[in-house]
């Protein structure tokens, strides 16, 4: 089966974001690039189902030119071809980013890609649409927030948790899921998958932007997120303060709460 | 802004999910005092459905009406379906808002109708406002809320959903309606076959024990736990306090703990009482789950892990030394009985 999944290129955020000085963007200079981790989850998945029964994964990105670090990235983990839909690096927004993905579903061929793959949402932006909008744009069934996935011919079993239950869906392909991670557990790339990327040929398209009801008017850190921690102290010597502040919170089994409450004082001390 | 606001209800036992409730308080906002709100329920039974906990709620919320739509071969959850009717219901009453919880549902649906009816989508939404007939102003989450982003929408019909996680809108002093006041309305959407392609089949097994969304106190265990083994101790710590361990990204992704325990941005959210993060550096993905912790507690080696400015107290030293002590600090405290 020719299987298309779709990935997005996003800043390689650790333990602090900064938001660059004119408010539009995530600061990136120090930090680098990679893929939306349900979107990892999706090639993989790909890769898998390729493995078993044969066929062809294309991956899919819509970025700037250097968003084909984040196709290689994705080849060296065993997916066949790359797809870059090149912009010039301003913003797309999911309305836009659809119509490029469907217009370009029709401009790589007769091959109709019985399943498509997406991430159930960018790491980024956050917009848990693209998908969707890209199924409606082709007439195609769709499912979202995935977890696991069996194909038996044509038919397609996918099984997502509602509230601590599980929830089933049945659908005919061709069909577009998106998943999450959890699906599977991401392999790490080998060394001649690396070398396989490096050299793979990557298609490129250029689509039309367009512009969208919604607009980001800037972006911002919420305030209340930095503070610094009270120290309890060093060590396993801090156990008896950590005690008394689990006390405080209510949290302690009510046999060990009153012992604690009533020489609280004698232990703070 | 005056019109017609409808809010799509996700439904808890006999009453509406947590997330669908803060939706309504939004929604009762965006409605402003002259305008409508419809809160959306699907069936089956419209006379169960406007019975029960829920049309309390819903006029507790100050909604004005509440929609039960049931349709034939609409048994349960059917997002396209959903999509449809709301469209009709939109497009029948021009409608000027649809307002739903950011859960998998709620997202979905809209996702659904956005593309149905040709209107953007604002996900992850914690405030909005009308500036004019067809704009609005709103933040909405990024990066599952470490970022803010304060935006504009332009459309005919304002599809938004409302971060789980939020803190509270301001809420234009919700009026409560009387009970009796809130008026119950059945709607039979018009679906085709296609429409009903996609349906839930829902297995009735829920997971056992204490779930992580839900946890009154979560332990957390992060690279600094050093492998598999060492999670016994958070267990039995959880234990002792009554809840559970959550992990981090990084044990998961090392296959130490499976998905299902991951706190974070792709994996589940946590609003315990208390959270004690342990051997946890504190990526901002691993901070978008547990924004609403109501008390952050960090045992870390280093003090100057990003966790740090964002917890309550730490404790600086290695967790495989601090928690078996705090395990036999609690039992000899006399809480081995719970």
């Amino acid at each position: 089966m020719d299987i298309l999944v779709c990935v997005k290129r996003v800043p390689m955020v650790g333990g602090k974001v900064i938001v660059t000085a004119d408010g539009q963007d995530v600061d990136t200079r120090m930090s680098g690039f990679t893929v939306s981790p349900h979107e990892e989850c999706a090639v993989e998945e790909a890769v898998q189902i390729t493995e078993r029964s044969g066929g062809s994964v294309t991956v899919l990105t819509l970025g700037p030119p250097a968003a084909a670090d984040q196709l290689r990235e994705m080849l060296a983990l065993g997916a066949h071809r790359g797809v870059l839909l090149e912009t010039d690096g301003r913003e797309w927004g999911p309305v836009a980013t659809a119509a490029a993905i469907a217009w370009a579903v029709g401009e790589l061929g007769p091959t109709p890609f019985p399943l498509m793959l997406f991430g159930n949402e960018a790491a980024d932006t956050g917009g848990y649409q693209v998908g969707v909008r890209v199924a409606h744009a082709l007439g195609r069934p769709c499912v979202t927030g995935i977890k696991r996935l069996e194909l038996a011919d044509d038919t397609l079993r996918a099984g997502r948790e509602y509230r601590g239950a599980q929830e089933e869906f049945e659908v005919t392909l061709p069909a577009v899921v998106s998943v999450k991670e959890g699906i599977n557990l991401p392999r790490y790339p080998s060394l001649p998958g690396r070398l396989r990327a490096k050299r793979a040929e990557i298609t490129v398209l250029r689509p039309q932007w367009q512009a969208e009801g919604l607009r980001k008017v800037g972006l911002r850190v919420p305030v209340s997120s930095t503070q610094r921690a009270q120290v309890l102290g060093q060590g396993r010597d801090a156990v008896p303060e950590l005690v008394r502040v689990l006390g405080e919170i209510g949290v302690l089994p009510s046999a060990a709460r009153s012992r604690v409450g009533a020489g609280g004082d004698g232990a703070a001390a | 802004m005056s019109g017609l606001v409808l809010c799509l209800l996700e439904r808890d036992g006999d009453g509406a999910a947590a997330g669908s409730l803060r939706a309504l308080g939004l929604a009762r906002s965006l409605a402003g005092a002259d305008g409508r709100l419809s809160a959306v329920v699907f069936g089956p039974q419209p006379e169960a459905a406007a019975g029960g906990g829920l049309l309390a709620e819903v006029a507790a919320a100050g909604a004005s009406e509440l929609c039960v739509v049931s349709a034939d071969g609409l048994s349960g959850y059917a997002p396209l379906a959903w999509a449809r009717a709301l469209s009709q219901l939109v497009a029948g009453e021009q409608a000027v808002a649809v307002v739903a919880a950011a859960s998998d549902r709620g997202g979905e649906v809209l996702a659904h109708l956005g593309a149905l009816a040709g209107l953007p989508v604002a996900a992850n939404c914690i405030s909005v406002s009308a500036t004019g007939a067809g704009s609005w102003q709103l933040v909405r989450q990024r990066w599952a809320g470490s970022v803010l982003e304060d935006a504009e929408l332009e459309a005919s019909c304002a599809l938004l959903s409302v971060a789980t996680d939020a803190l509270p809108a301001d809420e234009a002093a919700a009026d409560p309606v009387a009970a009796g006041a809130v008026a119950v309305r059945a709607f039979v959407p018009a679906l085709e076959d296609a429409d009903l392609q996609v349906c839930a089949t829902e297995s009735a097994e829920q997971s056992a024990g204490v779930s992580l969304a839900t946890a009154r106190v979560v332990v957390g265990g992060g690279r600094g736990v050093g492998g598999p083994e060492g999670f016994a101790a958070l267990e039995e710590l959880a234990g002792l306090l009554g809840g559970v361990v959550g992990v981090s990204r990084v044990v998961t992704s090392q296959g130490w703990r499976p998905h299902r325990q991951q706190v974070g941005q792709t994996g589940t959210k946590i609003s315990p009482e208390l959270y004690l993060a342990c051997g946890i550096s504190g990526a901002i993905q691993h901070m978008a789950g547990c924004l609403t912790a109501k008390h952050i507690v960090v045992v870390n080696t280093d003090p100057d892990a990003p966790i740090i400015s964002r917890a309550e107290y730490a404790v600086i030293g290695d967790l495989n030394e601090v928690i078996p002590a705090l395990v036999t600090a609690i039992k000899e405290a006399g809480g081995t009985g719970g």
